[in-house]
């Protein structure tokens, strides 16, 4: 079933798919998804492995012909890839490239192909940090500077729509943080970013969006932020004395709330505005709490909730 | 057209196969155009599977080319293996949804592709034709072959049609291995392929089943520049050649376009 947060199909999607399906003899590999990435966001696309991510991004690159739906990409049908993959630049599972070319020609290769200024090579090069090395093979690249190549190339036809299939994969924490700026800096400009990860703290920091996938059906599209909203939050209280612990949880069921002790802490499934009460509650139970936070739960924590099997 | 002409170009001129292919080139085609010279008298044979080509034969108006029609075969195979590789690669090297994401229309990548390791393949063929006809010169006056009609208008016209029939016979080869290429989409697996077939199971078969060879792909287009020691035309060749490219072309142009590009 698809959980969708206060949000409809926009009429200015960069992406739209409306019920499609990959199958590969028995198996759905993408099941009647429907989906918007609306224009101008960062749009995290997330799921296990298996779980149609790649097939979908391949469906919408025209690599792999859908089963059965349809679906636009900028306004133009996915039946026509040549009207919109001039504006489109891709990253898909992994930077692919030829071993013996140098990073440099093996982006000129892609250049003459789509008629994109030479020019602009050296200035992605610099870009993402390669420049001192664009006369060495790609075979000679480490798997950071082979996914910074990947991500120039992407960047070639200084694109509307940037589809990155795992762009951080072999990246150390600094090349990290320079995706993360480097995209927050794109949407800037207006791109829209359709991005897929299984760093789920990255696309929460950077994605507005986000399609979220299991056995290839969609879970979840819309807001982050409303999908994190909607997810109930946790009341963590702590006091001094251990002992009070079990009295804490005795409160908290008699106001109607689950709650259990995790590291020396007690914690109860309540809205934020529990705290209050739980608090008072507590003081007039003579218990002084030494701390008392409200958490919401992370995305990965719930994704793990939406895609897990119960 | 041009810019994917361009593009695939930017691969083929890589050193390792550019003057990789050329090397093996000029040293097959030498080796094939001094052998028929130096082993003229030798009671072995100095043609193609120990045919015996005379001082006659080679003071012809042709004979200036014969050593460049026999190297045809072996320019086929290596042009096979050229294309096989060059379509193979891009799916082994994931790099075929790279070129489809920047071209997306299937059919002109394709062709695209084709004429460009058609210019690769007319370049050896030039190579080749400049080493024999060398070769074959400068010998000719060491085993005492007469030259008399090397150097005639007559000649330059046969010139030009040898030329076109190992170019012809080239391309046919280089197709299959295209196709093979993208068939298999393993460059080891389509060029050991086509190997096996053309250099050993064609050969058994021609040499134990009478009449085979006129149907067999590897014999018909190695026979399209030189006619000896086969029982069949070269209408017949070129017609069978035709057909093979015909077919060959259309599953290959068939597999491009429906296939799913998954790697």
């Amino acid at each position: 079933m698809c959980n969708s947060y206060n949000v409809l199909p926009s009429q200015n999607a960069a992406i739209s798919v409306t019920d499609l399906t990959k199958r590969y003899g028995e198996r759905n590999a993408v099941d009647h998804i429907s989906f918007d990435v609306p224009r101008g966001t960062i749009c995290g696309f997330v799921g296990p492995n298996g779980a149609g991510k790649t097939t979908t991004i391949r469906m919408l690159l025209g690599l792999v012909k859908p089963t059965t739906g349809a679906g636009t990409v900028l306004g133009e049908p996915l039946t026509h890839p040549e009207r919109f993959l001039g504006k489109v630049g891709a990253l898909i599972e992994g930077p692919a490239f030829y071993p013996a070319l140098s990073g440099r020609e093996n982006l000129k290769v892609l250049a003459t192909l789509g008629n994109f200024p030479h020019d602009r090579v050296d200035q992605l090069l610099d870009q993402v940090g390669l420049l001192d090395r664009a006369t060495s093979k790609f075979k000679t690249y480490s798997l950071g500077m082979k996914q910074r190549l990947g991500i120039a190339a992407a960047l070639l036809p200084s694109p509307e729509l940037l589809i990155l299939d795992e762009p951080t994969n072999g990246l150390d924490p600094a090349g990290i943080q320079e995706v993360r700026e480097l995209l927050g800096h794109l949407a800037g400009y207006g791109l829209t970013v359709l991005v897929s990860s299984h760093l789920l703290s990255e696309i929460e920091a950077i994605a507005d969006d986000l399609v979220m996938l299991r056995d290839g059906k969609v879970l979840f599209f819309g807001q982050t932020k409303a999908l994190l909203t909607a997810q109930q939050s946790t009341v963590i209280a702590s006091s001094s004395n251990p002992q009070d612990l079990a009295r804490l949880i005795e409160i908290a069921k008699n106001s109607g709330h689950q709650a259990q002790i995790v590291n020396e802490s007690v914690h109860v499934i309540a809205d934020a505005e529990f705290a209050a009460n739980f608090n008072k509650s507590a003081f007039e139970s003579g218990i002084i709490l030494s701390s008392l936070v409200t958490a919401r739960p992370t995305l990965e924590e719930t994704f793990f909730e939406l895609t897990s099997d119960n | 057209m041009i810019r994917i002409f361009k593009s695939e170009w930017r691969k083929l001129r890589r050193p390792t196969l550019f003057l990789g292919t050329l090397a093996a080139v000029i040293g097959l085609t030498g080796l094939i155009s001094s052998l028929l010279f130096l082993l003229l008298d030798s009671e072995r044979g100095n043609g193609r599977e120990g045919m015996i080509i005379t001082r006659e034969t080679l003071a012809l108006p042709n004979g200036l080319y014969v050593g460049f029609a026999n190297s045809a075969g072996l320019l086929g195979v290596i042009a096979l293996c050229v294309f096989a590789a060059q379509t193979a690669i891009e799916y082994t090297n994931g790099t075929l949804r790279n070129l489809l994401v920047r071209e997306p229309r299937r059919l002109l990548l394709l062709a695209g592709k084709y004429l460009a390791m058609i210019s690769f393949a007319l370049i050896t063929v030039c190579f080749s034709a400049i080493v024999s006809v060398g070769i074959s010169a400068s010998l000719a006056n060491v085993k005492d072959v007469n030259t008399d009609l090397w150097y005639t208008s007559s000649a330059l016209s046969l010139f030009g049609s040898t030329f076109g029939n190992v170019l012809l016979s080239v391309i046919s080869y280089g197709t299959v291995g295209m196709t093979l290429g993208l068939l298999l989409r393993s460059p080891i697996s389509s060029i050991s392929i086509a190997l096996a077939w053309i250099l050993v199971v064609e050969n058994i078969l021609s040499a134990t089943v009478n009449g085979i060879s006129k149907w067999l792909p590897g014999q018909l287009m190695s026979s399209i520049p030189v006619q000896f020691g086969v029982d069949f035309s070269y209408s017949w060749a070129l017609f069978g050649s035709a057909t093979y490219l015909i077919i060959f072309g259309a599953v290959a142009v068939i597999l491009f376009k429906r296939r799913d590009v998954v790697n």
